[in-house]
């Protein structure tokens, strides 16, 4: 078929604009001036140039932003190590073992990670609350670590279905345990799978917003979604402070998404994850 | 395959996650789903210094929700509905968009790969902030859109401000949000038929819309079923953009069930209807849940594995 691509080059460059414009826009209006941001006038490229917003946003309260930075970074690492540790034997098991009750765990697990945040959220609040673990980066991870470990649980598994059972047999007929098995054989060979899924797991975290606004009440324990949401209550919409943070917050997720974006589909079709 | 009598090896390696989530999944369910039977409130719900006092009230909240469902005013029945259109048209426009680009995407033109990262980027942007950036574009007086329309000598439109077009904004955003995951799966699945197929199609004289009913579509169907699926279970559950967009307003015209037990759970403090509504989530949710098994199932039969 050789016709001109000359239609299907248009059809795909207005729709890449039309992915990448609403980002763009806070782009631009992260580095102009406040009464730029606020006028009627459409402007691509500011007229006047300026990383006055950033600095705000680096710097007021005593760079609350940075400490919200350290909490999201804390939590989102610690729930993806708590996913990761508890949930590799598991989808190990799934995978490999004939078992009584494993289509039961299996499904269990498929239906724990279609739950919407909404519905745990209550009970987990009261059982959080009870404990005195509002505001605390231990009661968030717990709450967090329903969603990682079925979500790391389905991913692993679907690696390790890719491994072919005749390495662990060789092992096993060479003297080595299950466990050694597993540890010396199977974990190697899933490295790539495992920084997936600690990285989607990572990302999740980074990027939740419903269990945070409601565990964390405190100023200094929010995690960045919730910090950017201060921007809207305390100065009635500062839209181009907001745009600064929003930047800051996407630009790390955003390089390393596009650029692990091929290895990560894959995995994201058989495992599925939250949205 | 391991034999059966090394089962115990796998009851094992279960055995801390079962653990954690007993406590931190299961027990709490059953708890959430007791409480749908309580009249649970702020006052009654009990802290680290107070007792709960809530009482047991059988089926009343049942009864209150559905019992509004053919009366004139029931926000039980909008939100159902609400949620039905929501789920409906975002998926719908995710899939036929998602497709028509994957199809653009598969053809050999070049700079494919720019063209495809720049159109993951709404994917890989945090939904929050994708939230923010349209909701500054939305804004009434200085937001990009009304600009536009002001410029073209247009009248403004209120975006957020009316029943109709805040959950058009609100949809338009989702929609935005979730057609790349539906392309690149899509993509994926037009990339594992085989050329041969098209080129004896074409030795037969088939036209491009013959192949693409004949071939394309049939052999697409076991990855658009397992993306649709899951496309929809998080569509009904998107929390993010409805909470961020519109905060289920003007006056619940936006609100879906997921949004609505929120607000009645942590705005309202009527956890007892809050959790009815999580029960009622919860009971679709499971429907789903088998539905994409046997998808998923179905497909793995084919020997398609996505």
């Amino acid at each position: 078929m050789r016709q001109s691509n000359g239609w299907v080059h248009l059809i795909l460059i207005i729709s890449c604009f039309l992915a990448v414009f609403p980002v763009l826009w806070i782009l631009a209006t992260s580095f102009k001036p406040e009464a730029e941001v606020f006028s009627s006038s459409i402007q691509w490229i500011p007229e006047t140039f300026t990383l006055e917003n950033y600095k705000t946003v680096l710097t007021r309260s005593n760079g609350i932003f940075l400490t919200w930075f350290k909490n999201s970074v804390l939590i989102a690492l610690f729930t993806t190590l708590v996913g990761l540790v508890l949930s590799t034997t598991a989808a190990y098991a799934i995978s490999r073992y004939k078992f009584r009750g494993r289509s039961g765990v299996e499904l269990s697990v498929l239906i724990t990670q279609m739950f919407p945040g909404a519905l745990l959220i209550i009970p987990l609040y009261l059982i959080i609350n009870k404990l005195g673990l509002l505001n605390s980066y231990f009661g968030i991870i717990l709450a967090y670590s329903t969603v990682s470990v079925p979500f790391c649980i389905m991913n692993l598994k679907s690696f390790f279905d890719t491994i072919p059972y005749e390495l662990e047999e060789a092992a096993r007929v060479d003297g080595l345990s299950h466990l050694g098995t597993f540890v010396r054989i199977v974990l190697p060979l899933s490295l790539p799978g495992l920084a997936v899924t600690a990285f989607y797991s990572f990302i999740t975290a980074w990027n939740e917003f419903l269990i945070a606004i409601t565990l964390m009440n405190e100023e200094t324990m929010y995690t960045l979604p919730i910090g950017l949401q201060q921007f809207v209550n305390q100065f009635n919409t500062d839209y181009h402070l907001m745009a600064a943070a929003a930047i800051l917050i996407t630009l790390p997720v955003l390089c390393f998404f596009l650029f692990a974006q091929r290895y990560l589909i894959s995995g994201m079709t058989a495992g599925g994850t939250k949205g | 395959m391991s034999t059966r009598n090394n089962a115990w090896i796998a009851y094992v390696f279960l055995a801390p996650v079962f653990i954690v989530m007993t406590l931190l999944v299961f027990i709490p369910l059953a708890q959430g789903i007791s409480y749908s039977f309580t009249n649970m409130n702020q006052y009654n719900m009990g802290n680290q210094f107070l007792p709960p006092s809530y009482e047991w009230i059988g089926l009343k909240n049942y009864s209150d929700l559905f019992g509004t469902i053919f009366q004139p005013k029931s926000v039980f029945r909008d939100v159902l509905v609400q949620t039905a259109i929501w789920t409906f048209v975002n998926v719908f426009f995710h899939f036929t968009l998602g497709l028509f680009l994957a199809l653009l995407l598969n053809r050999k033109i070049k700079g494919r790969g720019i063209y495809r990262m720049l159109l993951m980027v709404p994917w890989a942007v945090p939904s929050f902030v994708g939230a923010f950036a349209w909701q500054w574009m939305y804004n009434d007086k200085y937001g990009l859109f009304n600009l536009v329309l002001k410029n073209l000598g247009l009248p403004a439109v209120p975006w957020l401000g009316d029943s109709f077009w805040a959950m058009f904004s609100a949809i338009l955003v989702n929609v935005w949000i979730g057609i790349p995951f539906m392309m690149v799966t899509l993509l994926g699945g037009l990339q594992s038929i085989p050329e041969s197929l098209y080129e004896a199609a074409r030795i037969d004289g088939a036209t491009w819309w013959q192949q693409l009913k004949n071939i394309t579509l049939p052999l697409l169907k076991p990855v658009a079923a397992t993306a649709t699926t899951l496309g929809i279970i998080w569509t009904f559950n998107m929390f993010n953009i409805i909470y961020l967009i519109t905060g289920g307003g003007p006056v619940h015209s936006t609100e879906i069930l997921v949004t609505y037990a929120y607000r009645e759970a942590f705005r309202n403090w009527n956890l007892g209807i809050a959790s009815t509504y999580g029960v009622v989530i919860l009971s679709v949710l499971i429907v789903f849940t088998l539905f994409y098994r046997r998808v998923l199932k179905a497909n793995a039969n084919e020997g398609v594995y996505y």
